[in-house]
C-alpha cells in the first residue's frame, strides 16, 4: 500500500474531456436560461418557477462547496473523528433555516433578504446597513472559493495558478450575467447530481474493499494506526470555543446571503419548506458519505502520503479515487471539484450583485422608485463589477493562509445577518435604529475579534500571543448583535413598525399579499 | 384584488388566528429548542467527557461514532416531523383563513 504512486499534478484527460463537458453543458443552458431572462423577478428569482424539490437541489449545490468536500474528507482523514464535529455543525444550521426563517422569508421578501428585514422599518437606514453584512459575508466566502479554485486547480490540472482563477471567474460571470438566478438555479443542481454521485460511487468503491462493511472499515483505520482515530481527539480542547464556533456554524448557515435568497425562486411557502427538507436529507447524506471517504484514505491511501502532496489533507478524497478507481475516476472526482467550485461562486455573485443593485441602486439610491429594464441593467453591471472583485480577489490573495475567511464569513453571516433578520421576522417591538445598531454591531464585532483571535493575530500575523483568546468571535458578536438590537429597539420605540408588524401578519403567517 | 382593512384587522384580532400564530410559534420554538439541545448535548460531551465518546461498543468501534452520524439523522428527521406537521395541520388552517378570506 505504501508504494502508492499519484498521477495528480499532471494534466488528466480525462478530466479534462468532463469538465469541458460540463462547461459546455451548463454554457448551453445559460444560452437557453438567457432567453428566458428579461424582467427582474427572471433575473433574481428565476420567475419563482423552481419547484421545491428542485431548489432542494439547488441549495444543497450551494451549500457543499469544494471545502466542505475535500477540506472535510482531508480533516477524516489525517484526524480521524474530529472531521465529523465539522461536518454536524454545518448541517445543523439547516433545521433552523427551516423552522424560523424559511416560510416567512418567502411569504415577506421579494428577492434579498434585507427585503424581510426592511419590510416595516425606514428602508434607507436598513438596506444600507444590511448590505454591509451581506457584502461582507460575500466577499470573504469569495475569497476562500477563488484562492482555493486556484490552488486546486494547479494541483489537479498542472494548469497555472493566473489562469484558472480567470477562468472560474469568466465561466461564472456567463452564468450570472446572461443566465440570472434559472442558469445559477441549474449549475447548481447539475454540480449537485455529479457530486452526490461522484461521492457515493466513491464510498461504494471504497466499500467493496471492507466486504461492503464499514466497521471492517473502521477497525482497519483503528489497527493501522490508533484507537484514538474513532473517538475525540484535540479539535475541542477549549469547551467555550466548541460552543462559539458552533453558533457561528449553525446560526451562520442561516445568514448567507446567498442561501437566504434561494427561498426566493420558489413559487410559496409550502416549496420552501420542501426545500429545505430535501436540501438537509442531501447534505447529511453528503457529509455521511465525506466521513467514509476520509476513513477510506486514512486506510488505502495512509496518512503518511495525504499529508506529504497538502499538509491540510485537502487532496485525501482525490488520492482516494485514485487509489480505488484508477486515473478516469480520479479525473471524474477532480473535475466535479472544480465544477463544485464553479457554481458556488456562480451562487455567491447573483447574491452579491442582487444586494448591490436591489438593496443600494433601487432601494437607497432611486428610493425604490426604478423600471425594471432599468433595474435589470444595473444589476448585470452589478454582476460584472462582482465578478472582476472575484477574479481580483483571486490574484490578490495568491498563496496566502485564506482558510479563516470561511469561519470569518460564517461568523459575520451569524452575527450581522442573523439577528436582525430573526428579530424583524419574530419581535414586533425590532426598530430602525435597533435594526442598524444590531447589524453594524455584530459585522465590526466579529471582523475586529477574529483579527485579535489566535486565527489571525498568532497564525497569520506571527505574534506570541492573541489578544482575544476564542478562536472563533460568533458567541461575542452574535450575542452582542442581539443584546444591542434589543436595547436600542426599546430605546427608541417606533409605532408605524409596531402597527406594520400587526398588518403584515396575514402575510406572514398565510403567504396573503406574498410576491 | 383588494381585500378590506376592516377584515384584516378583524381576522388578524379574531382568536382564531391568534391560535394559528401561538401554534405555529411553540412548534418552531420548540423544534429548535430541541435541535439546538440535542447539537450542543453532543458538543458538551466532547468538550467535557471524550471518555464516554471513546467507550468501545465494538472491537474498535466507539460509541461516538452511531451518536455522531446519529446527530446528523436526527437533524433530517426532526425536519421531516416538521414538514409533516405544516403540510397537514397548518397548511389545512391556512387553507381555511384563505378561503375565508379572498373568496368574500
Amino acid at each position: 500500500m505504501d508504494t502508492f504512486q499519484t498521477t495528480l499534478g499532471q494534466a488528466n484527460i480525462a478530466s479534462i474531456i468532463i469538465f469541458f463537458a460540463f462547461v459546455v453543458l451548463t454554457l448551453g443552458i445559460t444560452y437557453w436560461a438567457a432567453k428566458k431572462t428579461n424582467t427582474t423577478t427572471e433575473f433574481y428569482a428565476a420567475d419563482r418557477s423552481i419547484s421545491g424539490l428542485k431548489n432542494g437541489w439547488a441549495l444543497a449545490g450551494d451549500y457543499m462547496s469544494a471545502a466542505s468536500f475535500l477540506g472535510i474528507a482531508g480533516m477524516v482523514a489525517l484526524k480521524g473523528y474530529d472531521g465529523l464535529i465539522y461536518s454536524i455543525g454545518f448541517l445543523v444550521g439547516w433545521p433552523l433555516v427551516m423552522f424560523l426563517i424559511a416560510e416567512p422569508l418567502r411569504n415577506l421578501g421579494k428577492f434579498t433578504f434585507a427585503d424581510v428585514v426592511a419590510f416595516r422599518l425606514q428602508q434607507k437606514p436598513v438596506r444600507i446597513a444590511s448590505s454591509i453584512g451581506s457584502i461582507l459575508t460575500i466577499v470573504f466566502y469569495l475569497i476562500a472559493q477563488m484562492v482555493g479554485a486556484g490552488s486546486l486547480i494547479t494541483i489537479l490540472f498542472g494548469l497555472p495558478y493566473e489562469a484558472a482563477v480567470i477562468i472560474v471567474g469568466l465561466v461564472m460571470i456567463a452564468y450570472v450575467l446572461f443566465g440570472g438566478m434559472l442558469a445559477t438555479t441549474w449549475v447548481q443542481i447539475i454540480k449537485a447530481i455529479l457530486l452526490i454521485s461522484g461521492a457515493t460511487f466513491l464510498v461504494i468503491l471504497t466499500l467493496a474493499q471492507f466486504n461492503f462493511n464499514p466497521v471492517t472499515l473502521f477497525n482497519q483505520a483503528a489497527e493501522k494506526y490508533s484507537d484514538a482515530v474513532l473517538s475525540p481527539g484535540g479539535f475541542v480542547t477549549n469547551p467555550w470555543d466548541a460552543i462559539s464556533l458552533g453558533l457561528a456554524l449553525i446560526l451562520g448557515t442561516a445568514g448567507l446571503p446567498h442561501i437566504l435568497m434561494r427561498f426566493f425562486t420558489v413559487p410559496d411557502a409550502k416549496q420552501a419548506r420542501k426545500s429545505v427538507f430535501v436540501a438537509t436529507g442531501l447534505i447529511g447524506y453528503f457529509y455521511i458519505l465525506t466521513f467514509i471517504i476520509g476513513f477510506g484514505a486514512m486506510v488505502l491511501v495512509g496518512q503518511d502520503i495525504i499529508s506529504g502532496i497538502d499538509k491540510g489533507g485537502n487532496m485525501a478524497a482525490l488520492l482516494l479515487s485514485e487509489s480505488v478507481g484508477g486515473q478516469m475516476f480520479l479525473g471524474f472526482i477532480a473535475a466535479v471539484a472544480f465544477a463544485t467550485i464553479l457554481a458556488v461562486v456562480a451562487g455567491l455573485t447573483l447574491s452579491g450583485a442582487s444586494t448591490l443593485s436591489h438593496d443600494l441602486y433601487v432601494s437607497v439610491f432611486k428610493k425604490g422608485k426604478s423600471d425594471e429594464a432599468g433595474e435589470v441593467k444595473v444589476a448585470k453591471i452589478a454582476t460584472l463589477a462582482i465578478g472582476i472583485l472575484a477574479i481580483l480577489l483571486g490574484l490578490l490573495f495568491k498563496g496566502q493562509n485564506v482558510a479563516f475567511t470561511v469561519g470569518l464569513a460564517f461568523a459575520i453571516a451569524s452575527s450581522a445577518n442573523f439577528p436582525s433578520l430573526v428579530l424583524s421576522i419574530l419581535w414586533k417591538k425590532f426598530t430602525t435604529k435597533g435594526a442598524v445598531a444590531s447589524i453594524i454591531t455584530g459585522a465590526s464585532m466579529a471582523v475586529i475579534l477574529i483579527i485579535f483571535s489566535p486565527t489571525v493575530w498568532v497564525d497569520i500575523l506571527k505574534n506570541e500571543e492573541a489578544i482575544f483568546p476564542l478562536k472563533n468571535p460568533a458567541l461575542f458578536s452574535m450575542v452582542a448583535s442581539f443584546v444591542v438590537g434589543v436595547v436600542v429597539s426599546l430605546l427608541t420605540p417606533e409605532e408605524e413598525a409596531q402597527n406594520k408588524f400587526e398588518d403584515e401578519k396575514l402575510r406572514t403567517y398565510l403567504g396573503i399579499g406574498a410576491e | 384584488m383588494s381585500i378590506k382593512s376592516e377584515d384584516v384587522k378583524n381576522i388578524i384580532s379574531s382568536e382564531k388566528f391568534k391560535k394559528l400564530v401561538r401554534m405555529r410559534t411553540t412548534v418552531s420554538l420548540s423544534l429548535t429548542i430541541i435541535m439546538l439541545s440535542v447539537y450542543f448535548g453532543f458538543i458538551l460531551l466532547i468538550a467535557f467527557n471524550k471518555e464516554f465518546l471513546a467507550t468501545k461498543i465494538g472491537e474498535h468501534v466507539t460509541i461516538g461514532l452511531p451518536i455522531g452520524m446519529g446527530v446528523i439523522v436526527f437533524a433530517w428527521i426532526l425536519t421531516g416531523i416538521y414538514i409533516r406537521w405544516a403540510n397537514n395541520k397548518y397548511d389545512n388552517s391556512v387553507k381555511e383563513f384563505r378561503n375565508q378570506i379572498l373568496n368574500k
